[in-house]
Parts: structure tokens; sequence; C-alpha cells
């Protein structure tokens, strides 16, 4: 029993190494990209990946419990879809938002529910709801798979596409998110729990945390911060493309959960791993398409620059008995 | 004079005289028009199915919408096998059907590839197979639709034209990589500028057919050239994502953007009035269900053997433009041809 704590060096996180390889990518576009440092460009390239990096804040909340939400996607398409659906039926556009938000409320209780009284795994519990969510969209709340903007709207897509100080809205909104999510985890009781909770759920409830409770409200939290970047979404194009559900948008959220550290073990990182991650896949997206890169081209480096991260990430931070937990995925 | 009065006279005795010889057989009883019958019975009772690559948008709604009004009156039954973007659903759809033996199955192809053997076996089964729009690798009786590289063709001509004495710089929006559709507008594109070589384009993306990809892309274009003067975008359903871009740059105007689609009022003439698109080349939807409705009457009703003829009804296409957007009549609306 002796010998565990062998001095080790200061260690390189996934998050140290993600960062480093946005560094380097950053300084070689920098340098040799022309057009790529303007401000312009680079408020574009924050504005693109601003619905993608308030996912990940979402699904970031989730996965520091301990948990996983596969149904934000649906989240994201569905209630804003509603809205203007609601709209578009002759309603106006406060009780079109009052719906959509009671349509998420509703959906995050029932995740929650899911998962912390029925004991579904939430792996399993929000693919199922998820694709419930979905399905109700398609059957029953929109007529059509791209739902159209209408009259009544004027002034919402501000949201998506208006500016204050020449700094777009989209971004904004997702640095205002980040503030008000990382001040949530790491200065509110609640947030605290959350990791206490990702990090050993037993010891958690032995302790005296709700742990049912603080389950459900994750994930409506988690669903209110897909709303909200589901307006943002539809705002800035103009219209409701509840297809995207289809898409393999859910991996990109994992991904830069994931690859900025915040493991899927639970109680690790925070919102600087999301901000981190999202940064990365910004900067390749947007270097890759002024470069005019083809589509394949562009899987093949995003592939090689995530495997990349974690190859380094197992050869520096070997997993051992001791570091893997059960439930590791 | 004289002799066209004799004329009149000669007609007005002429004419009497066959009312005279035909006047009791009218009286008595109609004339049986002998094809009808049979045109009727060779319609009654049968299925034609529908597999589109997914429902839930104005395309795909629109045909079914118009198939059924055009053939459920002759007592035909139209079923849609939804694939709902999932190829191998799609796939698995058409491979059930065979077996269930409808009369004929409109078929939207999601590529060239993967119904083509179906669609073999499907006539050899003695179903007629009309594709719609997206055609297979594989010709089969009937295909209706839109000619992609004319499209593309024409698009980027008034994309070249606008862009005379600007930059000649311009952008190219492109669908999903794995759609012939949008393969087949690239090669009408292609052909466009190898005619005009001073033509440049800056940039030639695949946006999955997704608004919020294309705006993303057309965004970081204009970024690095905000001299662009025109954009060829493949769908009005993407392009949405395009204009948006273009608008927020402070563009429309500026930026040509020439675009296609169905031609629905929301989707098509609304976007080009509000300015969002300059060109929407449409093909004409109720048209295109029209014509797979008349193919499926002439089919049934002239009994050939599935496979036997093999024809293609390509759409007269509409350029909506700022000159007939606004009327009556250049688009078609949905919830009409839904309700009609």
């Amino acid at each position: 029993m002796k010998g565990i704590a062998v001095k080790m060096p200061r260690r390189l996180t996934q998050q140290g190494i993600v960062f480093a390889i946005f560094v380097v990518l950053f300084g070689v576009f920098a340098v040799f990209l022309r057009g790529f440092l303007s401000t312009s460009n680079m408020l574009n390239l924050l504005q693109n990946v601003a619905v993608l990096g308030i996912l990940g804040l979402a699904m970031a909340i989730v996965v520091i419990g301990r948990g996983i939400d596969l149904s934000l996607i649906a989240v994201l398409a569905v209630p804003s879809g509603l809205l203007l659906q609601l709209v578009q039926d002759g309603n106006t556009f406060w009780y079109a938002l009052l719906m959509s938000a009671l349509l998420t409320l509703a959906f995050g209780l029932i995740n929650g529910w899911l998962i912390a009284y029925a004991e579904v795994p939430s792996l399993y519990a929000t693919l199922a709801s998820g694709l419930f969510l979905a399905g109700l969209g398609q059957a029953a709340l929109f007529k059509l798979d791209v739902v159209q903007w209408s009259p009544g709207l004027e002034g919402f897509q501000f949201l998506g596409q208006g500016n204050v100080l020449g700094v777009p809205m989209p971004i904004i909104v997702f640095a205002a998110t980040c503030f008000v999510v990382a001040f949530f985890l790491r200065r509110t009781r609640l947030g605290t729990f959350i990791y206490a909770l990702g990090d050993n759920p037993f010891a958690a409830r032995t302790s005296g945390i709700p742990t049912r409770t603080l389950v459900v409200v994750q994930y409506v939290i988690a669903a209110a911060i897909g709303l909200l970047a589901g307006l943002v979404l539809v705002a800035s194009v103009n219209s409701g493309p509840t297809r995207i559900y289809n898409s393999t948008l859910i991996y990109d959220v994992i991904l830069v959960v994931v690859l900025g550290g915040i493991g899927l073990a639970g109680g690790r990182g925070g919102v600087l791993s999301v901000v981190i991650g999202t940064l990365l896949i910004g900067t390749m997206l947007n270097a890759m398409t002024i470069m005019d890169v083809s589509y394949s081209a562009q899987n093949l480096v995003k592939g090689v620059v995530l495997l990349v991260a974690v190859i380094a990430d197992s050869f520096l931070n070997p997993r051992n008995e001791e570091t893997a937990q059960q439930g590791d995925i | 004079m004289m002799t066209s009065k004799i004329a009149k006279w000669l007609g007005g005795v002429a004419c009497a005289a066959m009312l005279c010889a035909t006047a009791p057989a009218f009286a008595q009883k109609g004339l049986d028009e002998p094809f009808q019958g049979p045109f009727k019975t060779a319609l009654a009772g049968k299925t034609v199915a529908y597999i589109p690559v997914a429902m839930n948008f104005d395309l795909t709604e629109g045909w079914f919408a118009v198939l059924k009004h055009q053939l459920e009156p002759w007592g035909m039954k139209v079923v849609v096998r939804d694939a709902n973007w999932n190829t191998n659903a799609g796939a698995q759809a058409f491979t059930t059907l065979i077996s269930e033996k409808p009369a004929a199955i409109v078929v939207h192809n999601p590529d060239v590839q993967t119904y083509a053997k179906l669609i073999q076996r499907a006539e050899k089964e003695g179903i007629y197979i009309i594709q719609i729009n997206m055609g297979s690798a594989f010709r089969s009786t009937a295909f209706v639709g839109a000619n992609w590289i004319e499209i593309g063709e024409r698009d980027t001509q008034a994309v070249v034209d606008a862009c005379k004495g600007k930059s000649n710089k311009i952008a190219v929006v492109q669908g999903a990589l794995s759609a012939a559709a949008s393969a087949y507008t690239l090669k009408g594109v292609e052909n466009v500028l190898a005619k005009n070589p001073d033509v440049k384009v800056v940039s030639s993306q695949p946006a999955d057919w997704d608004a919020a990809k294309a705006k993303a892309i057309t965004q970081t274009v204009l970024k690095q050239n905000p001299d662009l003067c025109g954009i060829v975008g493949f769908w009005d359903g993407m392009d949405i994502g395009t204009a948006a871009a273009v608008k927020e740059a402070g563009l429309t105007g500026k930026v040509f953007l020439a675009t296609s689609g169905g031609g629905e009022q929301k989707g098509a003439c609304d976007l080009v009035k509000s300015g969002a698109f300059d060109l929407d080349m449409s093909y004409d939807v109720p048209t295109q269900g029209t014509d797979m409705a008349a193919l499926i009457k002439w089919l049934l009703s002239s009994n050939t053997k599935p496979g036997a003829v093999k024809g293609s009804v390509y759409t007269t296409l509409i350029p909506v433009t700022k000159d007939n957007a606004g009327k009556d009549g250049t688009c078609w609306k949905l919830e009409q041809v839904k309700g009609s």
C-alpha cells in the first residue's frame, strides 16, 4: 500500500494538449493564410461555431454530472421550430415563445425523471426521448421539415443576425452563456453538487446531496440552453431547419466537450474546456473554408487532428487500474 | 356573289340532309365511346406506391398531393413509404413493395446507385417505375424531372452575365456530395465556366443541403472576397442561409444569387420578391406531378410491358425573377395544392 503517489512532473492534461494544438494551428494559419487573422474573420470564425459552443455548454453540465444528453439536437430543433410554426399559424410571437419554452421545460423534466427516478441509463433515456421529440415535431407540430419564416417575426432575427458594437449576436449569446454556466458550476452550491455527483454519485448521495432532484435540474438546464441555441440558429438562418436532427451534429457536440477535457466519466473539466474545444473546431473549419479544401479532405484533416489529440492524451496520461473508473467510456 | 350564294344554299341542303340522317340516332340513344370503359377498368383498384427520400418538404409533399388528386378519383390508391433521409430504409421499403406488387412505383432516388438493381427487378416483376427529379443510373419506363445540367448552366450564365464589368469572382454552394442532382448541376456550372475563362471561382464547397452550413461557408467566403459578384446555389431551401449571409454582410443587390427549387410560394417567389434571391430556376412541382399522373394513366391503359419502352419528360423550367415573382401563377402554394 505504498508508492502509489509517485511524484510526477506537472501533467499535461487533455485540455492542455488540445489548447497546444489550437495555438500551433492558429499560429500557422495566422502567418501563412492571408486574411485569416483579420478582426472580421475572427468574429466570423466565432460566429460560425457559436451554436455548437452553446450546445457544448449544455452537454458539459450533463457530462460533468456523469450523464449524457443525446436528445440535445432534438431540443435545438423542435421547440424553436414550434415557435416559427406557431407564428406562421397566426399566433403572436410572445405566445409562441411561451409555448416553446413550456415544451422545453416539460421535455427536460421528462428526461430528468426517466434518468433520476425510473433509473434508465442516460444514454438510452435521452436517445429514446430525443427520437420521440423529433418524431412528435415531424408528425404533429410542423407542416414542413424546414419551417419557413413569416411576417410577425420582425425583430427576432436580431438574435441571430444583429450585432452590438460590431460583435455579432451569436457570439454575445455564447459568451454570456459561458459566464452564466461558469458562475453556476464554480460559484453556486448546485454547481459544486454536480461535480460531486459526477465524481462519485454514491458518495454524493451518502453525504446528503439530493441526487435525484439534482439530476432533474441538470437536464432541465441542458434543455433550456438547447432552446437558446435553437433560437439563435433559427434567427440566424431565417428558417427552422428541423431536419438538423438527422445530421451528425450531436457527435460534434460530444467532440467539443470531450476534446476540451471533460471526461465522459464525469466530475472533471469546465466551461474553459468547452471554449477550447469549440475554438479548435472553429479554427479548422474556418481555415479550410478559406483554403477551399475539398469536403473529403476536410474530414480527413479533422479526423487526423482529433486522433492526434486522443493519442497524445493516452500516451501522456496512461490509464491504469487506479485512474480508470467504473462506467468510463 | 352568285357562286357564293349557291355554295351557301348547297351547304344548307347538305347540312339538312345530314341532320335528317343522324338526328334519329341522336334522339334515341347516345354513342358509346369504346375506349373509356377499358381505361376505367385498367385504373380502378390499382395501387401506386411512392418512395420519396423524405416527406415533409415542399417538393415531396407537392408531388404526393398532386398524384392523389389526379389518380384517386379513378379508384386508384396512392400509398407513400417515407424513407425519411435514410437510404437503407428506402431500399427496404422498395424491396417490400416489389413483393406487394403495386401497379406502379414512383421513386425519388437518393443517389444514382442504391435503387438501380431494385428498379430493374421491379420492372421484371411487372411494375412500372417512374423516377422523379433525381434519376438512378438505370433508366426505367419513365423519368420525370428537372434537367440538372440545364439548371447549372442557366444559373451560372445568369451569374456570369451579372458579373460583367465587376470583379468576375464567383462562389458555388453545392448540395451533398453523394447526390446526383448536385453533381449534375456542378457539371452545368463547369460547362459555362469553360466558356468564360475570365471568371474565377473563389470557393466551391458542398453545404449538405443545410442552410446553416451554407451560411457559414458564404460568410467566410464574403469576408475573404468582399468584391464577390455572384453566387451559384444548388437549392433554394438551403440557400436561405446563403442569402442570410449576403444580407448580413450588407451586400444584398451587389452579390447576384442564383438558385433553383420547386417553385413554392414561400420558398421561391416570396424570397425573390424580398431580394434574397435574384434568380430561382423553378421546376414547378404541380406540373411534374401532373406529368407523372398522365404517364401512369397512359401506361396502365396501354398495357405496355414495364421496361419495354423507356422515355423521359424533362420539366420545362420557369425562371423566377423580380419581374414575375409578384404575378399569380408563377409559384404554387402548398396549402392550396394539398387542399384542392
